[in-house]
């Protein structure tokens, strides 16, 4: 195992966040404070209490989720193909490091940025909606699975993507949605029955409901399927991503 | 001494079908500047492309100081130092932390002091805390040959080092270059620039249509070869080559005052004696003779377009080492 190599790719990475603090970390929390505002305090104070929680408090998973999500595939998508694209990546596939350790370095990376941002704003959080978190370490279990799952997804973008419009294009088109449609700001079972089934297809909402469950006890769905349907969709991604470093695709000739 | 580099049957085909290396068979030595030369598209940054692990290979081995680029990858790509044609750099990094970044990368522990010891032989110890983006184009290819060099690389590559570089950092770079050979890195560089070939290889592989047409010893190259000219300046002008030389491969300037004596180098001195005898008997009077040697760029086109070295009828060498 190259250690040297994973670690300059991770701290490189890294430098590229504290470089970029306000675009980084200070604009996700703002703009995810911004929900608390509007939402938790200003509407939340009008809405009826959902499974006995306040609303404020409801929204607080799928709102750190959403974040989590976006960050996570944004910060290993744009971390792997700017390389690509200014062209440096010709150091790093000449460079005596198997797809294990660069994987490790870039998605590490990005999922290290998602999760210290998650607990920025869970700390955040904590200045407009009086809240407690049932399983702390469950809930700390599923920040960093879902940092890890979804960088591997943001990576496997990153090489996909052959100029921005596509490197946005899924977390804009897909991503976003689902995780607005997954349960973010209410619950599965308030929706009418045939639209509950038709949210089942949709993966964010075992993530959101797992995550919620971890905060307050309560989930739409089973927490043991949620856990297993993040962990298929991490394996999923391992297995696109040693396809990709098997043939080559998008980045070797 | 077995080579430091060793390729054999290396074949490339390109999903678009283009064929950019053919059987090539080639062997480095140990401590050797090695030029190849090739036309646009000849397969050069093919073939450094599949060494450094850039590109796949279509079939064939390659062995880097004996060790499989792709068997034995980590060994093989640490000895394995490269400096790309195009500058592709992090813009926004600092000198330090780009060449600090290249010598993790390649698995090698912090050395502060090694890496202090690079920037300062490439004149960049000054810029060290500058970020890339705010430097000239000449001191971006140092920076990228300081990044090929942070991991203490036993071979490197140059690409085309001195594409679009001004005169006096060419001379640099060959200097540099110079030095690390002098401390055992072999060096192979790919150029367009024949003078550079001339000036800095110990030997010259041409490279054209994917396949190796010659490797041979730059001087020999040249001796074996060249061409020669004799150019004599004539006191009285002629109006035309007395019949009496007309076997000689004399031509005459417009103006009738140059005489040239063209011959193969191979041959020695061609009959240069018996040309002067033949003029004194004539009594052509001359008042100042040179000679020249053709180039080893004039070798390469001739070797290129015309598949014969020197223009001559000489059959071409077989591919691979003739020495």
């Amino acid at each position: 195992m190259n250690l040297h190599a994973i670690r300059a790719i991770y701290l490189f990475e890294m430098a590229r966040t504290w470089r970029t603090l306000m675009q980084s970390i200070a604009s996700p929390v703002i703009s995810t404070s911004l929900y608390f505002v509007v939402f938790g305090s200003a509407i939340g104070s009008r809405m009826v209490e959902i499974d006995g929680i306040s609303y404020g408090a409801f929204i607080i998973p799928g709102l750190i989720m959403l974040m989590l999500l976006n960050e996570s595939i944004s910060n290993a998508s744009f971390g792997i193909y700017m390389p690509k694209f200014s062209g440096t990546i010709y150091e790093v596939l000449s460079a005596p490091v198997s797809y294990v350790e660069v994987v490790l370095g870039y998605v590490g990376a990005a999922a290290s940025k998602s999760i210290i941002l998650g607990l920025l704003i869970l700390a955040t959080s904590r200045l407009f909606v009086d809240f407690g978190i049932e399983h702390p370490f469950a809930m700390l279990f599923f920040l960093v699975l879902t940092a890890v799952t979804f960088s591997l997804f943001g990576f496997i973008i990153g090489i996909w993507a052959d100029g921005f419009e596509k490197l946005q294009i899924i977390p804009m088109m897909i991503v976003t949605p689902l995780t607005f449609l997954g349960g973010t700001f209410y619950s599965v079972n308030m929706l009418p029955p045939f639209w509950q089934t038709v949210t089942l297809f949709n993966p964010v909402v075992y993530l959101i409901s797992g995550f919620r469950w971890s905060f307050y006890g309560v989930a739409d769905v089973n927490v043991a399927v949620s856990l297993g349907m993040t962990v298929m969709f991490m394996l999923l991604c391992l297995a696109t991503i040693w396809w990709i470093f098997k043939t080559g695709y998008r980045l070797k000739s | 001494m077995s080579p430091i580099i060793s390729m054999q049957q290396l074949n490339k085909t390109y999903d678009s079908g283009f064929q950019a290396l053919k059987d090539v068979n080639l062997e480095i030595r140990r401590g050797e500047i090695f030029a190849l030369l090739g036309p646009n598209g000849a397969g050069k940054t093919t073939l450094i492309s599949v060494i450094c692990g850039i590109v796949n290979p279509t079939a064939g081995t390659v062995l880097a100081d004996g060790h499989d680029i792709v068997r034995d990858f980590r060994a093989a790509r640490s000895t394995i130092g490269l400096v790309p044609q195009e500058l592709s750099t992090d813009a926004f990094e600092t000198v330090w932390a780009t060449v600090t970044f290249s010598r993790g990368l390649f698995g090698k522990p912090k050395n502060p002091a090694y890496v202090e010891k690079v920037l300062r032989d490439l004149s960049l110890w000054d810029k060290r805390k500058e970020k890339i983006i705010a430097l000239s184009g000449g001191m971006k290819r140092r920076v990228m040959i300081a990044k090929a060099l942070a991991h203490e690389p036993r071979i490197l590559f140059l690409d085309e080092p001195t594409a679009g570089v001004d005169v006096e950092l060419r001379r640099d770079m060959w200097e540099m270059v110079r030095g690390l050979r002098e401390n055992g890195v072999t060096i192979i560089l790919t150029t367009h620039y024949i003078e550079e070939a001339e000036e800095m290889a110990d030997r010259v592989g041409v490279i054209n249509r994917g396949e190796i047409v010659l490797v041979e010893n730059k001087h020999t190259l040249m001796e074996k070869l060249g061409r020669k000219e004799l150019r004599l300046q004539l006191s009285e002008p002629l109006s035309a080559v007395p019949e009496s030389l007309a076997p000689m491969s004399l031509t005459l300037s417009a103006d009738g005052h140059e005489l040239v004596y063209s011959f193969d180098a191979r041959h020695e001195h061609g009959d240069i004696a018996g040309l002067l005898r033949r003029l004194g008997e004539l009594g052509i009077e001359f008042r100042d003779l040179r000679t020249r040697e053709s180039s080893l760029e004039e070798i390469f086109v001739d070797l290129v377009h015309n598949g014969t070295p020197g223009g001559t009828d000489t059959p071409q060498p077989a591919a691979g080492d003739s020495q």
